[in-house]
């Protein structure tokens, strides 16, 4: 799973027949300072995840594991709502990026 | 597998039903000379690992099979703690 911030919605009326009723979320990728990356991906949010947010998304597979997505063409899913993150090794990679 | 080191864990109050009791943590990936390599992700914790740990993860949907659910939205999960690793250098 990795950290994203949701940046927006998507609507589409023409899709697959499955995908009727999904929500879609554009999340945008951050890193352990919340800061942007670059990558942006699509994916279906499974805890009614909003704008501004911060969440996890599961990709592969396993996002095909929800009671909603189970066998329907979908690769990313949005499966948790951060509150906090707790990183007490965050200064051990700084650390070692500096010396790299 | 790979081998990762927790590195911090994550508060999320709301998630998918099925992962309400498991713990996410953060694991950086690290080689057998304990030096990053990548980006940290997050995985469900299933062995009680902590900050500083050297742990082994599995990735994709194989990553649902230690978990007592049937299904759940997991791409990442912690299946054991490293005591010590042999390298011949």
């Amino acid at each position: 799973m990795f950290l994203g911030k949701v940046i927006g919605t998507v609507w589409s009326t023409k899709k697959d027949e499955n995908l009727v009723g999904a929500k879609f979320l554009i999340v945008r990728q951050v890193d352990l300072n919340l800061k942007d990356k670059d990558n942006f991906v699509i994916a279906v949010d499974s805890v009614g995840a909003g704008e501004g947010e911060i969440v996890l998304v599961a990709t592969g597979s396993s996002s095909r594991q929800t009671e909603f997505t189970k066998n329907k063409p979908v690769d990313a899913v949005i499966m948790a709502i951060v509150d906090k993150l707790d990183v007490p090794l965050k200064k051990y990679l700084q650390k070692q990026e500096n010396l790299a | 597998m790979f081998l990762g080191k927790v590195i911090g864990n994550v508060w999320a109050t709301r998630k998918y039903e099925a992962l309400h009791t498991f713990k996410l943590m953060f694991v950086q990936p690290i080689n057998g000379e304990n030096e990053n390599i990548g980006e940290p992700i997050v995985a469900v914790d299933t062995v009680g690992a902590g900050p500083g740990e050297i742990i082994y993860y599995i990735t994709a949907s194989e990553a649902v099979i230690p978990l007592p659910v049937d299904m759940a939205p997991v791409d990442a999960s912690i299946v054991g703690i490293v005591d010590t690793i042999n390298l011949k250098s």
